[in-house]
C-alpha cells in the first residue's frame, strides 16, 4: 500500500515515455489489468481493517483513474501523430493534370447547325431532311425554276445525267414536306448542299439551312419578325440591325436578301463588309404560289414563307474563322478550337 | 451591268450624290456592287497640239517635240512613242502636274536635251489597265488649252449593278434611268430618236421560218459607210465605262445602242449575203464558224439567222466569223430583232457562250424596241460613217409576240400579304410610274404590264412591286401567330445530335469531309463498289460519291500525321451512296477512325497504341446509348479494306449495318500511311433505334455467383462461349462477366482460358445451392459438346 505513490509515478513515466499504441496496451495491461499491479493492490484491500479500507480504496482507484486517463491521452496523442504521420506520407502532388482524355468536339458547322435548329426548334418548328442526291424535277421544276431558266445559270450544278443532280439549296426538302403534309408546316432543313465552284470563298459542298412556314393568313411583317429574331438571337445582339433588300427567288415572291450590321465592326466599315458596314446572311421571301401548286396546297387559303441561309457564313462571323476552306480540312487544330 | 453616272444623269438626275444613289438603287434591288471613279487622280493635264517633231539628236527612239498647250509659248518636250506626229491633238502633262501613282511631272533632261511636260498614254492617264503602245490621239477638233479631264468627262464614275435574272429591263440606260425616275418621282428623257429618211431603195429580203422563236425581225440596208471612220471619243468612252473596248465604228454603234437602250444588234456585211435573209432553226449537222473563231457544230433546237447558202449567225447569242463587218466593208445590212425568250434561254450555255446579247434576249428585251432601236442605230451610223439608209423591212407576226399580260392586284390581298394599308392613290402612282397600265375596280386595281416587264405576270409580282418601291424596311414587323399544340415526341429513337455527343464524350473530334472523293482512294478502299459518278466534276478527284465514309477518314487522317499529330480520332456522319443511279440508297451513316498512342501523351499514361478493342469499346459506347445492346452482333468476315483477322461485321437484328476493323496492311501500304488506323462505320437509323426503359422489381433476395473458366480452342470466338453459357443459364441468370483471357504457360498450345462470371437472382426468393449446381452442370455439358472445350482444372 506504501508503495503506491512510487507506482504511479513509475507507471506515469512508463505511459509517457510509450512510443506506440501496443506498448501503450502493455502497460494498461501491466498496471490495471485483471493480474495488474494497481489491480493487484485493490484485491490486497481486504488484508486491512474497516476503517482503514474506504480510504485506502479511494486512493487506488483515485490512482487507477488517473493512469487510465493518462493512458487515453497519450493514445489520442500517439494515434493523432500517427495519422499526421501517414498524411503527409501519402500527399500527392495536386497540380499534375488529371488522368484521361475526353477533348473530342463537334464541328463548327454541326455546332451552328445544332444552334439554329435549337433556335427554331424551341418555338415549334421540326427538323426535316432529305435525299442529297435529287432529281431535277424537286431541285428546280417544282420550285418554279423550269429548264433554260436563267435562275439556273445562278447555281453551278452537278450533274450525274440528264435529270439527276446533286440538290443546290435544302429548298427541295420543303417540296417533299408539303407534298406529303398539310398546313400549318413550320419545319427548317439543314444539310449539304454542293456547287460547283471552288476559290477563296467557295467550296463545292457547303452546308445550308432552310425554313418554311405555311399557315393561314402568313404575312411578309411575319417573315421580317422571324429573321430579325433569329439572326439578333443567333448573334446574341439584341441591337442588332437588320435590313431587307428586294431580290430574285424564283421561288419566292415578294424576295429579299437580308443584311446585318457587320458583326466585326459594328456597322462602322471594316475589311469583312467591304467597308459597307452591312453583310449579306441569307435569303428569303413570301413562298411562290407556283411551288405551293406544285406542292397542291391552296393558295387562296394559305400563304407562307421561306428563308435559307449558309452556315459556314453564320458559322466564319459568329466565331471570327477568315478561310472557308479551313472547314473541310479536318485539320485537328483547327477542329479543337471549337470543342 | 456597268455603267457610266454621267451617262445616266443624261436621261434622269436625282438631287443626291452618286454613293446615295448607289443605295437607293440597292435598296430598290437592283444590287451596287462598285462604285469607282472611271479615272485614277491626276492634275495639270490638258489638250495640245503637236507643233514639230525632230528626232532626238543622241537617241534612236526618242523625238524632240514642241507643243502648243494653250500657254501662248510652244513648249518643248521629249517623247519617247513611237506614233507622236505633228498636228496631233495629246493629252499634255504640264510642269508641276501629277499623274497617277504620285508621278510628279518637272522640268528634266534627257540625253541632253530639255524636256518640260509629257505627252501621255491612255494608261499613264489611268485610262487603260494594260500598257499603252503609244500616246494617246485626241479628235482633230479638241480645244487646245482645254483642261483634259473635264474635255473628257473624266469626272465621273461607273457604277455596277448586280441584276438579278428577273431584271432583264434594267440592262440599259433607258431601263435603269426609267427604275431610277420612279424611285425619285422624276420624269425620264432619252435622246430624240426620229426615222432616218430613207435615200436608197435597196433592200433585202426577210422570210421568217420560226415566227414562235422570231416574232419580229427587222432589217435595213445602210449603203456607202465608211468602215474606217473614227469612232467619236465620247462613244469610245461610253462603252469603255460600259466595259467594252471600241473595235470599229459599226460594231461600236450597235453596242452603243445595246447599252443606251437594251436592244442587241447586229451588221451583216451585205456583200457576202447571198439571196435573202432566212430566220429558222438549224437543220441537224449544220456547222457555223462564229465571231469568235469557234466552230460549232448546230444543233435543230437552235435559231439561226440565214441566208439561201447557209447559217450565219446564232440568233441572240453571236455572229458568224464570215458573214460580219470586216474592214472592207462598204454596204451592211443592219438587223434588229426579238427573239422570244424561251428560244434563247440555255442555248448559249449549251455551246458554252454567254454573250451580252444572249444575256439579254434570255431574259426578254422589249419588243417595242426593235423598230426604235433600228432607227437609233441608223442615225449614229449615218453621222459617224456617212452612208444612205434604204427602207426598214420587217416581219412581224402578231399572233406570236408575246400576249398582253392583264393582272388583278386586290386590295384585300396587298392588305393582307404586307400587313399594312397603303393609300390607294400611293399604289396607282408607283403602279403607273412603273408603266403599269391602271384601272381601278372597286378598290383593286386592274392593271396591264408594260412590254418591257416580263417578270410582272402574277398578283404576287406586284404585290413585289409595290413592297419594293415603298421600301421592304418601311412595312411593319410582326411574330408568326401559332396554336401551342404539344406534339408526340418519340423517346426510344435517338437523336443524331445524341450519337454524336457520345462520340466527343469518348474523345474524338468531328471531321466533315466532301461527299465526292477519289475514285481511286476509294477503289483502294472497296474494289467492288458501285457508286454514281458526277458527269461534271470540279476536278478528278472529287469525280466519285462516296460509297462509305472510310475514303474521306483516311484522308483526313493522313492530313493530320502529315501535319505533326500523331493521335488522331475523328468520327463523321453523313449519307454514302450505294448502286446505280436508278437504285440508289443513299443512307446516313456514322464512321470513326483512330491511330497512334490510346492515350494522350502525359505523365501517367502507357504508350500503347490503339488497337481494335479500343475502338470497339468506343462503338459498344453508342450501342450501349439505346439500350438495345442484345440486338447487335460482331461477326468475323472481311471487308477488303479491313485486315482480315482484325475485322467484324456488325450485325442489328441480324442484318448488315456496318464495319469494324483494323485497315488492311496491304491497303495502308498502297496510300502510303505512317501509321495503323482502326475503323469502324455503322447505319446511323440501326443506331437510332432505342427503347423506352421498362422497369423491372430489384429483387430483395442473395445473389448466386460462379465464376467458371473454359479451356477453348484457340479459334472459337468467345461469343459462342457466351451465347452457350446464356442458354444454358436459365431464366434468372442476371449478368455475364468475361473477366479473364489467358494463353500461355499452363494452357495448351493452341487454346486459351476464358473466364466467365456468372450471377443468378431470384426476384422472389433464395436460389438453392443444388439448382445453381445444376444450371452449371448444364453450361459445363453443352460447352463441351459444341465448342469442345473443356472447363479448366
Amino acid at each position: 500500500m506504501d508503495h503506491l505513490p512510487t507506482l504511479v509515478s513509475e507507471a506515469r513515466d512508463a505511459i509517457q515515455a510509450a512510443q506506440s499504441v501496443a506498448a501503450l496496451d502493455e502497460l494498461r495491461v501491466r498496471y490495471l489489468g485483471k493480474k495488474g499491479e494497481v489491480t493487484a493492490l485493490l484485491k490486497g484491500l481486504g488484508k486491512l481493517s474497516a476503517d482503514e479500507r474506504p480510504e485506502a480504496g479511494e486512493r487506488i482507484n483515485q490512482a487507477k483513474q488517473t493512469l487510465a486517463d493518462e493512458i487515453d491521452a497519450k493514445r489520442q496523442q500517439l494515434e493523432s501523430a500517427a495519422l499526421n504521420a501517414r498524411l503527409a506520407a501519402e500527399s500527392i502532388d495536386v497540380t499534375l493534370p488529371g488522368r484521361g482524355q475526353a477533348e473530342g468536339g463537334l464541328h463548327p458547322v454541326t455546332r451552328t447547325l445544332e444552334r439554329i435548329e435549337g433556335l427554331f426548334t424551341r418555338i415549334g418548328y421540326d427538323v426535316a431532311v432529305g435525299p442529297e442526291i435529287e432529281d431535277d424535277y424537286h431541285n428546280f421544276e417544282a420550285l418554279n425554276i423550269p429548264a433554260h431558266h436563267p435562275a439556273r445559270g445562278m447555281a453551278d450544278t452537278f450533274y450525274f445525267d440528264a435529270t439527276r443532280l446533286l440538290r443546290t439549296h435544302t429548298s427541295p426538302v420543303q417540296v417533299r414536306t408539303m407534298k406529303s403534309s398539310e398546313p400549318p408546316i413550320r419545319i427548317v432543313c439543314p444539310g449539304r448542299v454542293y456547287r460547283s465552284d471552288s476559290d477563296l470563298t467557295h467550296t463545292p459542298m457547303f452546308h445550308q439551312v432552310e425554313g418554311l412556314l405555311v399557315d393561314e393568313g402568313v404575312s411578309f411583317a411575319d417573315l421580317k419578325g422571324t429573321i430579325e429574331d433569329f439572326l439578333q438571337a443567333f448573334f446574341e445582339r439584341d441591337d442588332l440591325s437588320v435590313r431587307f433588300r428586294p431580290s430574285y427567288f424564283p421561288f419566292t415572291e415578294p424576295s429579299a436578301e437580308v443584311d446585318i450590321q457587320c458583326v466585326m465592326c459594328s456597322g462602322a466599315g471594316c475589311r469583312v463588309c467591304s467597308h459597307s458596314g452591312w453583310l449579306e446572311v441569307m435569303g428569303c421571301g413570301m413562298v411562290h404560289p407556283e411551288v405551293f401548286r406544285h406542292s397542291g396546297i391552296d393558295t387562296e387559303r394559305y400563304t407562307g414563307f421561306a428563308f435559307g441561309m449558309g452556315a459556314e457564313r453564320l458559322a466564319m462571323l459568329r466565331y471570327g474563322v477568315n478561310d472557308l476552306r479551313l472547314f473541310f480540312e479536318n485539320d485537328l487544330r483547327f477542329l479543337r478550337q471549337f470543342a | 451591268m456597268k455603267f457610266s453616272e454621267q451617262w445616266l444623269r443624261e436621261w434622269v438626275s436625282p438631287q443626291l450624290e452618286t454613293q446615295a444613289m448607289a443605295d437607293q438603287i440597292t435598296m430598290a434591288g437592283l444590287e451596287v456592287d462598285a462604285v469607282e471613279a472611271v479615272a485614277a487622280e491626276f492634275s495639270k493635264v490638258v489638250v495640245a497640239e503637236v507643233l514639230s517633231k525632230e528626232k532626238h539628236p543622241d537617241a534612236d527612239k526618242l523625238n524632240v517635240c514642241t507643243v502648243d498647250d494653250g500657254s501662248g509659248e510652244p513648249v518643248q518636250v521629249v517623247c519617247g512613242a513611237p506614233n507622236v506626229d505633228v498636228g496631233q491633238k495629246v493629252p499634255f502633262a504640264q510642269v508641276g502636274g501629277v499623274l497617277p501613282g504620285d508621278f510628279k511631272i518637272k522640268k528634266a533632261k534627257l540625253r541632253g536635251v530639255e524636256s518640260r511636260g509629257m505627252i501621255c498614254s491612255a494608261s499613264e492617264l489611268g485610262l487603260e489597265e494594260e500598257t499603252s503602245p503609244g500616246i494617246l490621239v485626241l479628235s482633230a477638233t479638241a480645244p487646245v488649252g482645254a483642261d483634259f479631264r473635264e474635255f473628257m468627262h473624266l469626272n465621273d464614275m461607273t457604277i455596277e449593278v448586280d441584276l438579278t435574272p428577273n431584271r432583264g429591263d434594267c440592262l440599259s440606260i433607258k431601263g435603269l434611268s426609267r427604275e431610277v425616275g420612279v424611285l425619285n418621282r422624276l420624269a425620264v428623257s432619252g435622246p430624240a430618236i426620229a426615222s432616218v429618211s430613207t435615200e436608197i431603195d435597196d433592200s433585202f429580203a426577210i422570210s421568217v421560218e420560226a415566227p414562235e422563236q422570231c416574232p419580229r425581225y427587222m432589217g435595213r440596208i445602210i449603203k456607202g459607210v465608211n468602215i474606217k471612220a473614227e469612232t467619236p471619243l465620247w462613244m469610245v468612252e461610253r462603252l469603255r465605262r460600259s466595259g467594252v473596248r471600241s473595235i470599229d465604228p459599226v460594231v461600236d454603234v450597235t453596242n452603243y445602242v445595246m447599252f443606251e437602250l437594251g436592244q442587241p444588234l447586229h451588221a451583216f456585211d451585205r456583200d457576202n449575203l447571198q439571196g435573202g435573209m432566212v430566220i429558222r432553226m438549224a437543220t441537224p449537222g449544220e456547222r457555223l464558224t462564229l465571231l469568235d473563231g469557234h466552230e460549232v457544230s448546230l444543233r435543230p433546237g437552235t435559231l439561226v439567222i440565214a441566208d439561201h447558202s447557209g447559217p450565219l449567225a446564232m440568233a441572240g447569242v453571236m455572229g458568224g466569223e464570215n458573214s460580219g463587218v470586216n474592214e472592207n466593208t462598204q454596204t451592211i445590212f443592219l438587223e434588229s430583232a426579238f427573239f422570244t425568250p424561251l428560244a434563247i434561254a440555255g442555248q448559249a450555255r449549251s455551246y458554252g457562250l454567254h454573250t451580252d446579247a444572249s444575256h439579254r434576249f434570255e431574259r426578254g428585251v422589249d419588243p417595242q424596241l426593235t423598230p426604235i432601236a433600228v432607227e437609233r442605230a441608223t442615225q449614229l451610223l449615218i453621222e459617224i460613217c456617212g452612208g444612205q439608209a434604204g427602207p426598214v423591212v420587217e416581219a412581224l407576226s402578231v399572233k406570236h409576240m408575246p400576249e398582253e399580260r392583264s393582272i388583278l392586284l386586290r386590295s384585300a390581298r396587298l392588305e393582307q400579304a404586307l400587313s399594312k394599308t397603303l393609300d390607294s392613290d400611293d399604289v396607282t402612282d408607283i403602279l403607273q410610274r412603273l408603266g403599269l397600265d391602271v384601272s381601278m375596280q372597286g378598290a383593286d386595281w386592274a392593271v396591264t404590264a408594260p412590254t418591257w416587264r416580263f417578270d410582272l405576270a402574277i398578283e404576287e409580282d406586284l404585290i413585289e412591286e409595290v413592297a419594293r418601291i415603298h421600301g421592304y424596311n418601311n412595312l411593319p414587323v410582326r411574330r408568326p401567330a401559332a396554336r401551342l399544340a404539344l406534339r408526340s415526341a418519340d423517346e426510344a429513337t435517338l437523336t443524331q445530335a445524341r450519337l454524336r455527343r457520345q462520340m466527343v464524350a469518348r474523345g474524338f473530334q468531328e471531321a466533315i469531309t466532301y461527299s465526292f472523293v477519289a475514285p481511286e482512294l476509294q477503289a483502294t478502299l472497296l474494289p467492288d463498289a458501285v457508286s454514281p459518278v458526277l458527269a461534271n466534276p470540279i476536278s478528278a478527284d472529287l469525280s466519285v460519291m462516296r460509297a462509305s465514309l472510310f475514303p474521306g477518314l483516311v484522308r483526313a487522317m493522313e492530313y493530320n500525321l502529315n501535319r505533326q499529330q500523331a493521335r488522331v480520332r475523328l468520327f463523321e456522319t453523313g449519307l454514302v451512296f450505294n448502286g446505280e443511279l436508278d437504285a440508289l440508297s443513299q443512307v446516313p451513316m456514322l464512321g470513326a477512325l483512330v491511330c497512334g498512342p490510346r492515350e494522350a501523351e502525359g505523365w501517367s499514361g502507357a504508350k500503347d497504341r490503339v488497337d481494335f478493342y479500343d475502338l470497339k469499346g468506343d462503338l459498344e459506347s453508342v450501342i450501349a446509348l439505346g439500350g438495345e445492346a442484345d440486338t447487335w452482333r460482331f461477326e468475323p468476315a472481311e471487308h477488303p479494306a479491313l485486315h482480315p483477322g482484325q475485322s467484324a461485321q456488325l450485325l442489328h437484328n441480324g442484318e448488315p449495318a456496318g464495319w469494324i476493323g483494323t485497315l488492311h496492311p496491304q491497303v495502308r501500304a498502297t496510300l502510303g500511311l505512317k501509321m495503323d488506323a482502326v475503323l469502324f462505320e455503322v447505319r446511323l437509323d440501326m443506331l437510332s433505334q432505342g427503347s423506352v426503359p421498362a422497369f423491372e422489381p430489384l429483387s430483395r433476395f442473395p445473389e448466386v455467383r460462379r465464376d467458371l473458366a473454359f479451356i477453348l480452342n484457340e479459334s472459337t470466338p468467345v461469343q459462342a462461349l457466351l451465347d452457350c453459357a446464356k442458354q444454358q443459364a436459365g431464366e434468372y441468370l442476371q449478368d455475364i462477366k468475361l473477366f479473364d483471357v489467358y494463353s500461355g504457360k499452363g494452357v495448351a498450345e493452341g487454346h486459351k482460358s476464358i473466364a466467365l462470371g456468372l450471377t443468378w437472382q431470384h426476384p422472389s426468393r433464395t436460389l438453392n445451392d443444388e439448382e445453381i449446381n445444376q444450371l452449371v452442370d448444364s453450361i459445363v455439358t453443352q460447352v463441351r459438346v459444341k465448342l469442345d472445350a473443356e472447363l479448366r482444372g
